[in-house]
């Protein structure tokens, strides 16, 4: 019995040491992990004009503003700054309004943003096209993610 | 019944050949349940009938990450308590994981191509499935690199629970860092966020995705315990030739 606790206590210390190996590793790396940032990041870290990053966030309502050639200009924000975004090409088929993107690309020096791709990125919510319209209609569409928005800055 | 029973092989054999009838049946039929389920079920208000991958995917990820959970418990097993069994569970489940986390990937791409507008970014939950991936297939070489069952077993035991580690991970890969993935749909705070009508038929096609797991590791097992008693045999004929 005594060898079988010495064992499990052996494993056991030498995973607890390599979590902590990975966890403090992770931490260290976090800023590369992420795959993107949000504008506030963006104004947080003072990101310079020219250097490539990845900006994702929310289609500002409204903000849409399409030209010729496939030239888009769309402003993501999420709450708390905002951004306005140039692109040109095809968007994805969620891209609208209101709907989460990641774009890549890099700042310019008058605060546009200029990306080369645009990413749709959906939220984990799915439900039946009638059920969301009877959400819209009710008044309760998206409650949890207003509230999410209030409570975060992220 | 207590595991000590099972340390016993013959007995295994006895209870495996009696119960894989009954889990190759109880599979079929969830799977009939499920691709039913499925084909009725509603288009998604954003992604259309896109959200019918979802019901491959998702049960393909969750038994991705069950798959090393098994191989961690059965690690612990071998290098702990030295259970008989529990090296031929690890082994046997290796393969299936990867083919799960294979199937998990792939759909993934294929999903992720029409709705976010790409096949692949490297984004934490993408990335850490993808290593998920890559243990496996070091695990399964590391099997077959040590002709020895034993040995193989240990270095195998150990490089599992050293994988172990990336399960919460994955888990937590969206919560952690900002990600292309959305985070966690089913096993959240707060409940599901899948309606009903879809939730269903993700939950019945992961149930025949889990007895098609048991159904097939159970066989794997079977037929492992055979191999080493055919390689015993044909050891102890080399041994009584040699003489």
């Amino acid at each position: 019995m005594t060898r079988k606790q010495r064992r499990l206590i052996l494993i056991g210390s030498a995973l607890a040491v390599l979590v902590l190996a990975v966890g403090l590793v992770l931490s260290a790396l976090k800023d590369s992990i992420v795959f993107f940032n949000s504008p506030t990041d963006v104004v947080e870290k003072q990101i310079a004009p020219g250097a490539r990053i990845r900006l994702g966030g929310l289609v500002q309502q409204g903000s849409i503003v399409r030209g010729d050639n496939l030239q888009v200009r769309f402003a993501v924000t999420d709450g708390q700054h905002t951004i306005t975004v140039a692109y040109q090409g095809l968007l994805p088929d969620l891209f609208r309004e209101g709907q989460g993107v990641v774009t890549e690309g890099m700042l310019e020096p008058g605060g546009t943003f200029r990306a080369d791709s645009v990413l749709a990125k959906h939220d984990e919510n799915y439900m039946p096209r009638e059920v969301a319209e009877r959400l819209k209609q009710q008044g309760h569409w998206r409650d949890e993610e207003s509230k999410k928005a209030k409570g975060s800055t992220r | 019944m207590p595991l000590i029973d099972l340390a016993n092989p013959t007995r295994f054999l006895t209870l495996a050949s009696r119960a894989l009838p009954w889990l190759t049946i109880a599979t079929l039929a969830a799977f009939a349940v499920g691709i039913g389920l499925i084909a009725s079920a509603p288009d998604d208000y954003q992604q259309g009938a896109t959200v019918k991958i979802m019901f491959i995917h998702v049960p393909a990820a969750w038994l991705a990450m069950g798959c090393w959970s098994v191989m961690s418990i059965a690690a612990l097993g071998t290098l702990v308590w030295r259970h008989p069994l529990a090296d031929v569970a690890g082994k046997a489940a290796a393969p299936l994981g990867a083919a799960f986390t294979a199937m998990c990937l792939i759909t993934g791409m294929l999903w992720g191509r029409p709705m976010w507008g790409t096949y692949w970014v490297w984004d934490g939950r993408l990335t850490s499935v993808l290593v998920l991936f890559l243990m496996y297939l070091g695990v399964l070489a590391l099997w077959r690199t040590v002709e020895d069952p034993a040995r193989a077993g240990r270095a195998a035991a150990v490089l599992t629970l050293v994988g172990a580690i990336n399960l919460p991970i994955i888990k937590f890969s969206v919560d952690w860092w900002a990600t292309l993935h959305q985070p966690a749909s089913v096993l959240r705070l707060g409940g599901p966020a899948i309606h009903a009508s879809l939730l269903t038929p993700l939950l019945v096609m992961a149930l025949a995705f889990l007895l098609l797991f048991l159904t097939l590791h159970l066989a794997a097992m079977r037929n492992e315990i055979m191999r080493r008693r055919i390689r015993a045999m044909l050891v102890r004929e080399a041994e009584s030739a040699a003489q």
